[in-house]
């Protein structure tokens, strides 16, 4: 329908109204933030650089050669880790969604079935989903599935109980006077949700659907098991061959930091962009 | 023929009789205020009359459509009646406009040009057509609610309810929006009216209504009711509420 456009450039819309300007300038504040950061992230390296440990910063020296390539095919890793998240959290959110409109229901069935999937998946460890969805899967579904499917199969269904319940409880704030303004002006169920109650409730959830962006991040090292080449087992290749585990992991937890730090930015920013609508 | 036919309607919450045994007729065009200490259920009444609460017995008849609880006559309702609200329900992350247009275009099957034309006739008929591109919340309360009833006119209703459309409002907001629904009153249109404001009823009442404890206790034109109402409980109730 033509309306769908229309909804859809709304953010711009609500960029162009200037007294929503303070909201648009996110990294108005941001500077001093960074540097913040920044010190922080110095501090803690000259910290570990000053233990009595035995340090051997030339594997990751970008000056020598070795070094260098060594860097590379760390950094390397992000784009699995970046590919691996972001696939398994859009897959979640719209499992999470499909599984938390029966919880909202009045029919206790249907309420049921909610319950069972949030309470089931909920349970089951990461690490034992991945092994189970990569191991097991094939042979019960006799399919062929590749590590990152695997992984984006496994994250995504162990996720989406949380988004489930994330969303729940986004529609259940939505005042009920917004269900019987749509009723009153005849919108069924699904324009309902779709144009009037998700589009509140997503401003409301964006927090905690940015928290869970960020677990992801994190859990997507787990895939390293099943031989995912993300940072984590990128990580876990050079030491072997390089025998440095002290400064090759400190290197894989500076990355698994600045890439979290850069996407809680990215999810602030857009909820300052987002937050219009408060009464 | 009424277009409103409410036989013996019994609403409860539990074992609370919120409507007991309340019978009315409305005919088209006319005008109804309906009044009453809080809680004695106009609220319920006028949301049973568009199914936002469904009645537990008795009988609804709204322009020959029988609420049976079925999704069919609640499509059919729907179509039939607006709603205003005392707390407006503006949808608050969309403009005015697309306040205006949600309803037509997606229930109605207006194109999105239809539909602006009409949201823009109506706004102007509240009178506020320059806010068109605004946010609820830039809006006055008295904006708010005229934007909500000119909503509920662009899906063209045969009837329109109101549940206290001013009780929210600042006392000087209050005129602007009697204005407008007294306008409308004279555009022919059925209207019930769940308000305390007398000098409106006074107006453009057909027909006042009464309730307590869930009960209608009178129904008279307003010349009879504020000069000699029959109940000593209707009596009470104006003096109360009537300026001295
Ligand atoms: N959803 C509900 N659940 C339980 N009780 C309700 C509900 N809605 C209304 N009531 C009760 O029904 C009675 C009538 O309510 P209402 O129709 O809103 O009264 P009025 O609009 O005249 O103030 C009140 O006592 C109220 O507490
Ligand atoms: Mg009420």
């Amino acid at each position: 329908m033509s309306i769908l456009p229309q909804l859809f450039t709304k953010p711009t819309q609500i960029a162009a109204a200037p007294h929503l300007m303070r909201g648009l300038r996110p990294f108005a504040k941001a500077p001093h933030q960074v540097r913040g950061r920044t010190l922080l992230l110095i501090a803690l390296l000259a910290t570990l650089s000053g233990c009595s440990a035995d340090w051997g910063w030339y594997v990751v020296d970008p000056s020598t050669k070795s070094g260098w390539l060594n860097l590379k095919f760390l950094l390397s890793g992000l784009y699995y880790t970046i590919l691996l998240s972001v696939t398994a959290i859009l897959i979640s959110i719209v499992v999470g969604l499909l599984i938390a409109l029966p919880g909202l229901s009045k029919n206790p069935v249907l309420r049921g079935i909610n319950r069972f999937y949030v309470e089931i998946v909920r349970a089951v460890p990461i690490l034992v989903l991945i092994l189970w969805v990569y191991y097991g899967l094939p042979q019960v579904a006799d399919i062929s599935i590749s590590v990152f499917w695997a992984g984006v199969i496994a994250l995504a269904l162990s996720d989406s109980a949380f988004e489930a319940e994330i969303f729940r409880a986004g529609i259940q704030s939505i005042d009920k006077g917004q269900y019987e303004a749509a009723h009153s002006v005849s919108l069924n169920y699904a324009d309902t949700m779709r144009f009037v109650i998700l589009p509140q409730a997503i401003r409301r959830i964006l927090p905690a659907l940015g928290n869970q962006l960020v677990y992801m991040l994190k859990m997507s090292s787990l895939v390293s098991v099943i031989g995912m080449q993300e940072l984590t087992r990128k990580a876990n290749e050079l030491v072997v061959t390089e025998y440095r585990p002290l400064e090759i992991y400190t290197i894989l937890v500076l990355e698994y930091l600045v890439l979290i730090l850069i996407v809680s930015a990215g999810v602030r920013w857009l909820e300052r962009r987002m937050r219009t609508d408060e009464r | 023929m009424p277009i409103i036919q409410l036989s013996d309607v019994t609403k409860r919450y539990g074992t609370f009789t919120a409507l007991n045994t309340v019978s009315l007729d409305i005919a088209k065009g006319e005008r109804v205020v309906v009044c009453g200490p809080s809680g004695s259920g106009k609220s319920t009444l006028i949301r049973c009359i568009n199914q936002l609460e469904v009645h537990d017995a008795g009988a609804i008849t709204v322009d020959g459509v029988t609420l049976d609880g079925s999704k069919a006559a609640l499509n059919r309702i729907r179509e039939k009646v607006g709603m205003v609200f005392q707390q407006f329900n503006l949808f608050p992350h969309l403009s005015i406009i697309d306040n205006l247009t949600l309803g037509p275009m997606r229930a109605r099957d207006k194109t999105r040009e239809e539909a602006r034309e009409i949201a823009m006739r109506y706004l102007t008929r509240v009178r506020i057509p320059e806010q068109a591109d605004k946010f609820p919340r830039q809006l006055s309360g008295g904006q708010q609610q005229r934007v909500a009833i000119a909503r509920a006119l662009c899906m063209e209703p045969e009837i329109l309810l109101f549940d206290e459309p001013t009780s929210a409002l600042d006392p000087e907001m209050i005129n602007e929006v009697l204005d407008v629904m007294v306008g409308l009153a004279e555009s022919g249109m059925t209207m019930i009216v769940v308000t305390h404001e007398m000098g409106f009823a006074r107006k453009v009442a057909d027909t006042m209504v009464f309730m307590d404890h869930g009960e209608i206790v009178e129904t008279a034109p307003p010349e009879t009711f504020f000069t000699n109402p029959e109940s000593a409980r209707c009596k009470d109730f104006l003096q109360k509420i009537l300026p001295h």
